[in-house]
């Protein structure tokens, strides 16, 4: 069976509903939700809830709980009178660890969590004691970052979906979180209890009719103005649409059902269930990046030794990437480019194709392939391998090999970075039983001390009539 | 309250500004603490220690304080159960604090203070739910004070009203509460030490080093912040405290600073803010965030 991120649901983490969901109608209502969305829920046979609560901030990245049997008895620092809520729960370590492993791939910063009496928070008790109350389906939690922009909890989303096609488990998506999150700022009778004003009810309203429309992609991308509308500013501002958008594939394709909406002392709580469809809206307006690996501002120690920096291999699939023209440019403005940048010089011989010189993902610098050409005049040095005609000529491969290693000099200093940060080389040859002794002399002079990865290969032929072309990665 | 009237009138002994980092309690290395260390932040621990030989000279029965980490959106909270005893892990650094503790709470000033707060038309309840986990922050200023945990403690919440409203109803609230806690105080006849449990500016790091204990990889996060920390640690230096108070609206939002919580504001007002000058045990960052000790333990009414 294929893994993949098979539902999203959506719920509201105060402890009213589990506690006391008999002091107010509407607070038994939203129980009542729970319970309809539960069965909804094992229907779909999930292997794994994966729980991302706003109401666990982290600091230091991204955590993710991986204790196997977390027990405690927990109390709500708030509403703390509403009694103790003891719990003993089944989380599913092997894909916490797959999580937190396609989180770095994506370089995230992220790290498990398995510490007896770690303070899980009470949205994630909340949501579990509803959701899975005799542990019917493992459970993994996520916490959310205070710092983390769209972009980072853009791609901790993805990184969520990896991790399920990674394990090939079937895994339900979990947002805690209320719509308005308004509290009164007095203790109220129970009975009382509504929404704290006419503005947050019409926003909740509207947010819920995007969703049963299956619209989520677009309540995403309004997270930044419900923010602003019905939001107040507490430890981590609203993001959760953002992850939990990128978990299940970012459009608005869903059946979507509301199962239920209430005040939870001011709070707009709901409880809606996404499942992907064939149909449904379908338009959706990317008016901002979409992005596949996050390269923030994660190194502030310095040096990759210090700040546990994860830049593995970027998985990039579908960049949105702002075409940046340099050349000349000077190294620090292109360390300072946008860390999914194209980069192409007037320095460099000009690209045959559609594509830049180069490309920085994350923390490494991509080179398109590149020749001898001299940049201006396409000049070949060393002479081409052929005629106008096809007919074979005579050529340098010496002098070729030279001005490969020239041009990308040119790029990589351009980009900001130098030879000095090659880290890995693909070397194509069209004649390798001719030239790759004299290849080989001429890239030790340059290469010999920066000890590179490379690969040699012969190939059939290049673009142009050149013998030799050089594919680097770099640091930038 | 019939008995504090036949008491000494109570007074608050002493004051101090006493941050909460959990990194000190891990590079200290105290029994209650399951992390080890082998060293770490040492101006702020040795600055800490300078405050407990201060505090050793003075007589005082009962520590309130004031801490970021217990966040209450509806009023300011007041622990009022006798006895706490539990294991607090650290929900952001878990691999450096887990630290058993056993907390003896000074009830009837807690319910002191509830009742003063509540006649200034504060927004207060009190916390009696056994199971109730103690916040690091409060754990961590306790320890580093009084590691023996030698005193009674009275906790107070963090009312974020900052977030509802705006930095200056925070500071008429926090400012309100400090003269409900003066008042609770002198009315019972305690001799209290009170913890403002904050740093100063407090932007974190985003990334951690692979040895916690590194100090090459600390520093502040930014100059800014650097800054705006030198210029209020000098205020109290100097004894300027209503003038550090008037500048906190703009010290908060500014340097991204912990004063949000109101811990600060609630100590200087309940301290009556004082003149004379606070003495700086220490000043270091920790995770980018700048921390001092600053204490006013001669400052006796």
């Amino acid at each position: 069976m294929s893994g993949g991120v098979i539902k999203g649901l959506i719920v509201p983490g105060l402890p009213q509903p589990l506690l006391v969901p008999e002091q107010n109608e509407g607070w038994g209502r939203i129980r009542a939700a729970f319970e309809a969305a539960r069965e909804e829920l094992l229907a779909a046979k999930p292997d794994v809830l994966l729980i991302y609560s706003v109401m666990w901030p982290s600091v230091i990245g991204h955590q993710i709980q991986a204790d196997p049997n977390p027990k405690w008895v927990h109390v709500d620092e708030l509403f703390h009178d509403l009694g103790s809520i003891p719990y003993d729960f089944k989380m599913d370590a092997e894909f916490a660890h797959a999580f937190k492993d396609a989180a770095t791939a994506r370089s995230l910063h992220a790290r498990t969590v398995s510490y007896y009496g770690f303070p899980i928070d009470t949205g994630s008790v909340v949501a579990l004691k509803l959701l899975t109350p005799n542990n019917e389906v493992p459970a993994c939690i996520v916490s959310s970052n205070v710092y983390s922009d769209r972009a980072e909890t853009v791609v901790l989303g993805k990184a969520a979906a990896d991790a399920a096609k990674a394990t090939g488990k079937r895994v339900v998506a979990v947002v805690v979180t209320t719509l308005s999150n308004r509290l009164f700022t007095d203790f109220i009778d129970p009975k009382d209890d509504r929404i704290h004003s006419p503005k947050d009810d019409e926003w909740n309203q509207k947010m819920l009719e995007f969703l049963e429309a299956g619209r989520l992609e677009d309540v995403a991308q309004l997270s930044r103005e419900i923010h602003r509308q019905i939001r107040v500013s507490k430890v981590v501002n609203f993001k959760p649409m953002w992850w939990l958008s990128a978990a299940l594939g970012q459009h608005n394709n869903y059946t979507g059902k509301v199962y239920d909406y209430a005040a939870l002392y001011g709070t707009g709580a709901a409880v809606v269930s996404l499942t992907p469809s064939t149909s449904g809206v379908g338009d959706k307006e990317y008016d901002e990046e979409d992005v596949e690996v996050y390269a923030g501002n994660r190194n502030v120690l310095g040096g990759p030794e210090g700040g546990e920096v994860h830049a593995g291999p970027a998985p990039v699939k579908r960049v949105q990437a702002e075409a940046v023209e340099v050349g000349p440019i000077a190294p620090a403005a292109a360390a300072s480019a946008a860390w999914s940048a194209v980069m192409s010089t007037d320095a460099a011989p000009k690209p045959v194709g559609a594509y830049p010189h180069a490309r920085r993902v994350g923390d490494l610098l991509y080179l398109s392939g590149i020749g001898p050409r001299q940049p201006g005049t396409d000049a070949i040095p060393g002479g081409p391998i052929r005629g106008a005609d096809g007919s074979p000529l005579d050529y340098d491969i010496r002098a070729q090999t030279r001005a490969v290693i020239e041009n990308i000099r040119i790029i990589l200093e351009a980009a900001g970075s130098s030879l000095e940060k090659v880290v890995d080389i693909t070397v194509f040859l069209v004649d390798m039983d001719r030239d790759f002794k004299g290849y080989n002399e001429v890239y030790a002079e340059t290469f010999e001390p920066i000890q590179a990865t490379r690969t040699t290969v012969a190939v059939r032929a290049l673009p142009t009539p050149i013998a030799v072309e050089f594919k680097v990665v770099a640091l930038p | 309250m019939s008995e504090a009237k036949a008491s000494p009138p109570g007074r608050i002994v002493a004051g101090a500004l006493a941050p909460h980092p959990p990194h000190l309690v891990y590079a200290e290395n105290p029994p209650q603490n399951e992390p080890v260390a082998e060293c770490g932040w040492e101006t702020l621990r040795w600055g800490y220690e300078r405050l407990r030989r201060d505090l050793d000279a003075l007589d005082y029965d009962v520590i309130v304080l004031l801490s970021p980490h217990w966040q209450t959106y509806i009023g300011t909270h007041i622990l009022a159960h006798p006895r706490f005893e539990s294991l607090s892990v650290d929900p952001i650094f878990p691999n450096l604090f887990r630290y058993h503790y056993q907390m003896d709470v000074d009830v009837e000033l807690a319910e002191a203070i509830h009742g003063e707060a509540a006649k200034a038309g504060l927004v207060t309840k009190l916390m009696r739910n056994k199971d109730f986990r103690v916040d690091y922050g409060t754990i961590v200023s306790c320890h580093m004070t009084d590691p023996q945990w030698r005193t009674p403690i009275v906790a107070l919440s963090s009312q974020r009203s900052h977030a509802y409203y705006s930095v200056e109803v925070m500071q008429q609230q926090s400012a309100a509460l400090g003269r409900a806690t003066r008042a609770a105080i002198e009315a019972t006849g305690r001799r209290a030490l009170l913890l403002s449990s904050n740093s100063l500016s407090h932007r974190h790091f985003v990334t951690e080093s692979a040895v916690p204990e590194d100090m090459s990889k600390e520093h502040i996060t930014n100059h800014n912040q650097y800054l705006w920390d030198m210029k209020v640690i000098q205020m109290m230096r100097e004894g300027r405290t209503r003038e550090l108070v008037d500048t906190m609206p703009e010290f908060t939002s500014q340097a991204i600073t912990e004063t949000d919580a109101g811990s600060l504001t609630w100590l200087m007002s309940a301290m009556d803010y004082p003149t004379t000058p606070g003495e700086l045990y220490g000043y270091g960052t920790v995770i980018g965030t700048g921390n001092a000790i600053v204490g006013w333990t001669g400052s006796e009414k």
